[in-house]
């Protein structure tokens, strides 16, 4: 058994950039325990015998037999993991959750169906529903007896979701609410009874609010089914709203706090993405390691040759380091909400804010996480080479499939702009000292370099890296400021060159961490490879961005001390990343799956 | 009616196997293990027969301490309690040695009934469950497509060769080993799983268990089967080799 994750006191969002952590402090999934294992085993079961043989048929648009599998999922208690019991639900922990995410992410169709449904199908009424609400709704919802969608998004309001034109009018008895408008791109849009619908009151931009609204009522119509490039059966429709009477008790949480609602709710897919793609990159991976086995070229399987081993063991590393950031984070949500159930005072507030700290990080995940699946997917392509680009093959599939989570729960744009816009919002409100910080960091520059204490261990010496990542983004962080002062969030470039090193140095305390967590387990070797492998490229990038944006921030003899200052904090001892990735390959190879 | 299920902890199907250096077993260490397949089909009977019958599930389990993970599944799915008979080393005992701690630790229980897989997955002797029947001094039937129970009496349909099955009666208590495939595994729910974790585990050792006595037979080596290829020409004219293949693959192949 793994010695579980040592509870620290609360753990403040973006804290990671100031404070460094032990192996011990961080979750990972060796802290799982034999219940979330057993979770994860009955979940890939039900995968295997219910979905697996009917990927097919869900790709052709077959929406009973997709349904009809949420539903039985519901009798394994598969879409309503953390919902109280009072209402169905398993009430479980969030990690249980993310394990069942993971589970179900082999085909991105129907994690579609069924992450729209338990997620942000669910999540509004479960966090906002009142104990009305919720004994109508949220039962069923648990239950799949209704399937639920969210709907947000509107033919010229996606990422700027604030800008939505639907309206919610109250009638003249003050019964109801009419609702008008067009909602697009709506996940279950052509399969849903509950929609969460998102309007503003009398058109009043501070009006903004949700209401739920059942699919039966006169006037909801659903349009036709969007022919997409990938999660081809999965439901994507627009929907419509027809002068629809929405009784005022369905309006969820307060009026004009529908922006609070519609954000953490993302917050919260941002989060579950990480476990799916991570599930994803694990499958695409095993997939396409016993293809390179089996295929020969010159005499041998291509599985042997140099740069099918660099693509293994880089999809692999790469996996490894969304899974690590991704448990982290949950194991910190769950670490600051010790003690916390559904009974708490104000459960639902402080579950949100729990998650809403770690926005910064929830971003991260969301980043990191799609794109390492889209490397993973594009990489597995090229191992299956013509064959890769046929549809008969699985790994075809998983690319199209894998280019939408780099477009919903926020772009990847929007969140790198959140991210480092949410990290200067707390120092703004001196909820996270960064300006110490960054002031430390500069004085820490100017004096001279105290001389290297001899050779560090590999351990010491990733920890030694991680620890300069986060100076890099530190010293990139202040000279932003410095330079444009509040008009900083303008500078999307910059912005987003601070998000890449802040969220490249979490990934690499997380993966150095895990490993040196690994190693005491005695189960360190492939991780330690992995690490070293990965913390160095990570590294390169951290340097190559910030010299980028301090390009950016500053001019002549400044600039030149700073490019100095991330020389100086980039270098690192060399590894040979080549023989340590065949080293890792090799070990993937034999196993045909992923494994540390 | 109290039926106790015997089950084993085996490396899962997929595995790929390593042979310890001194061929005695194979390597562990990077398994990962799950409930022997004709076990899991066993516990789904006796399940479905407290479902019919009313009484108590007991998940009997033989094996060292990560076959918990195993027990707990079975109690995840229904079953009411369990008793673990905590071995490390389990791939030392004989057959003999299984059926007596799985003896041990029955007698006092006396169940109506005892179901065991038809064999392991992997040692696949197909004889715990015949062996364990002489020593609880009650009747068994072996590969077992259907359970029924009527007025005390046992009726059961036994595979034989060749499509041909045998319908037995028996009286209880018995105990039967059970063939893969003859019901629907339910899944472990995970309200199940939760609950699984109040449900009572009842450690005992082997001494407990009476002592699993001296071995009467060794595993001597374990080894990887060598594949021999022959190859068979048929003389002859088209209607001859023809016949003499469908005779092949009739009987010897046994693939028609
Ligand atoms: C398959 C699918 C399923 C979906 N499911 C749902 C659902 O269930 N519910 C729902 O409500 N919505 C859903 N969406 C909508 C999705 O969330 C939006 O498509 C997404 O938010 C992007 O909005 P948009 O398409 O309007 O793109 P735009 O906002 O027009 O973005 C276009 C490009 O401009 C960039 N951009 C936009 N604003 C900025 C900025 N301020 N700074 C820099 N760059 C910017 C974007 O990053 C992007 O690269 C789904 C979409 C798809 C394709």
């Amino acid at each position: 058994m793994a010695t579980p994750a040592a509870p620290v006191s609360t753990i403040k969002g973006g804290a990671f950039l100031l404070e460094a952590r032990t192996p011990q402090e961080i979750y990972s999934p060796e802290d799982f325990t034999d219940e979330h294992r057993a979770i994860a085993k009955t979940t890939e079961e039900f995968w295997a015998k219910e979905v697996g043989p009917n990927v097919e048929a869900i790709q052709q648009g077959d929406k009973a037999l997709a349904i009809s599998i949420v539903k039985k999922s519901a009798q394994l208690g598969l879409t309503a993991v953390t919902a109280p019991e009072e209402y169905g639900g398993m009430e479980m922990d969030m990690v249980a959750q993310m394990v069942v995410a993971e589970a179900l992410s082999k085909d991105g169709s129907y994690s579609g169906w069924h992450g729209a449904h338990a997620g942000i199908g669910t999540t509004p009424v479960l966090l906002w529903g009142t104990p009305a609400q919720k004994e109508k709704y949220l039962t069923k919802l648990a239950s799949a007896e209704l399937i639920g969608a969210y709907c947000l998004s509107e033919p010229q309001a996606g990422s700027d979701a604030l800008a939505a034109k639907t309206r919610a009018d109250l009638s003249a008895d003050g019964t109801h609410y009419i609702l008008n408008g067009q909602k697009m791109w709506i996940t279950n849009g052509g399969g849903a009874d509950l929609y969460t619908v998102f309007a503003k009151i009398n058109g009043e931009k501070d009006k903004f609010t949700a209401f739920l609204v059942e699919r039966a009522w006169p006037g909801v119509q659903p349009g036709h089914e969007e022919k997409k490039m990938g999660i081809k059966g999965s439901s994507t429709t627009a929907v419509y709203f027809d002068n629809v009477k929405v009784p005022v008790e369905n309006v969820l949480g307060e009026i004009g706090r529908g922006h609070i609602i519609a954000f953490n709710v993302l917050n919260l897919g941002r989060l579950k993405l990480g476990p799916f793609a991570v599930g994803g990159s694990k499958n695409v991976l095993a997939i396409s390691i016993k293809y390179a086995k089996e295929r020969m070229a010159f005499g041998q399987p291509i599985a042997n040759f140099g740069l099918m081993q660099h693509k293994i063991a880089e999809m692999a590393i790469k996996t490894f380091a969304a899974e690590s950031m991704t448990y982290r984070v949950v194991g910190d949500i769950e670490n600051n909400l010790k003690g916390w159930s559904w009974k708490s005072e104000n459960a639902a507030n402080s579950y949100l804010k729990a998650v809403e700290e770690f926005a910064a990080e929830c971003s991260y995940i969301k980043v990191f996480a799609s794109e390492t699946l889209d490397y993973v997917v594009d990489e597995g392509v090229q191992i299956h080479g013509g064959y890769g680009y046929h549809q008969d093959y699985a790994v075809e599939r998983a690319y199209r499939d894998s280019r939408i989570n780099r477009i919903f729960e926020g772009t990847s744009e929007i969140n790198r702009l959140l991210a480092t816009g949410t990290l200067l919002k707390r120092a703004l409100r001196g909820q996270l000292p960064l300006v110490a910080a960054v002031k430390a960091l500069q004085a820490e520059l100017m004096a001279p370099p105290t001389l290297s204490a001899g050779a560090l261990s590999p351990a010491e010496e990733e920890n030694r890296m991680a620890a300069n990542a986060k100076k890099l983004a530190l010293l990139c962080l202040g000279a932003a400021y410095q330079r444009f002062m509040d008009k900083v969030e303008k500078e999307q470039e910059v912005m987003a060159g601070i998000t890449d090193i802040a969220m490249n140095a979490f990934a690499i305390e997380s993966v150095s961490l895990r490993a040196q967590k690994l190693a005491a387990l005695g189960k360190g070797e492939m991780a330690a490879a992995m690490s070293a492998v990965f913390c160095r490229e990570a590294m390169d990038l951290c340097e190559q961005t910030a010299k980028v944006v301090l390009s950016a921030c500053a001019e002549g003899d400044t600039l030149r001390i700073m490019l100095a200052s991330v020389k100086r904090l980039a270098k690192y001892e060399p590894a040979n990343s080549i023989g340590l990735r065949r080293q890792i390959a090799e070990k993937l190879i034999v196993a045909e799956k992923y494994v540390l | 009616m109290k039926i106790i299920v015997a089950i084993k902890q085996v490396p899962a199907r997929d595995s790929q196997l390593k042979i310890q250096s001194g061929a005695q077993w194979i390597e562990e260490d990077d398994l990962t293990f799950e409930i022997n397949e004709p076990d899991a089909y066993a516990l789904e009977e006796a399940l479905q027969l407290k479902e019919k019958h009313g009484g108590e599930v007991v998940a009997l389990c033989l094996g060292p301490a990560r076959a918990a993970s195993t027990i707990r599944e079975a109690l995840a799915k229904g079953a009411d309690r369990a008793i673990h008979i905590s071995e490390e080393s389990i791939n030392g005992l004989d057959t003999l040695a299984v059926a007596k701690l799985l003896a041990g630790a029955i007698k006092s229980e006396a169940p109506d009934l005892v179901l065991t897989g038809l064999q392991s997955d992997d040692l696949g002797y197909g004889q715990a469950g015949v062996v364990l029947a002489e020593l609880l001094g009650v009747p068994h039937a072996t590969i077992i497509m259907q359970v029924s129970i009527e007025g005390g009496t046992l009726r059961v349909k036994r595979e034989l060769e060749d499509g041909w099955f045998q319908f037995v009666t028996m009286p209880l208590p018995a105990v039967l080993t059970i063939q893969s495939g003859i019901n629907k595994l339910r899944y472990a729910t995970l309200m199940g799983i939760k609950k699984a974790k109040t449900k009572e585990i009842k450690v005992l050792s082997a001494a407990d268990a009476g002592g699993a006595g001296t071995a009467v037979s060794t595993l001597d080596r374990v080894y990887v089967p060598l594949r021999t290829k022959v190859s068979t020409i048929f003389e002859g004219d088209a209607k001859s080799t023809a016949a003499q293949l469908v005779e092949k693959l009739k009987f010897e192949v046994r693939v028609l």
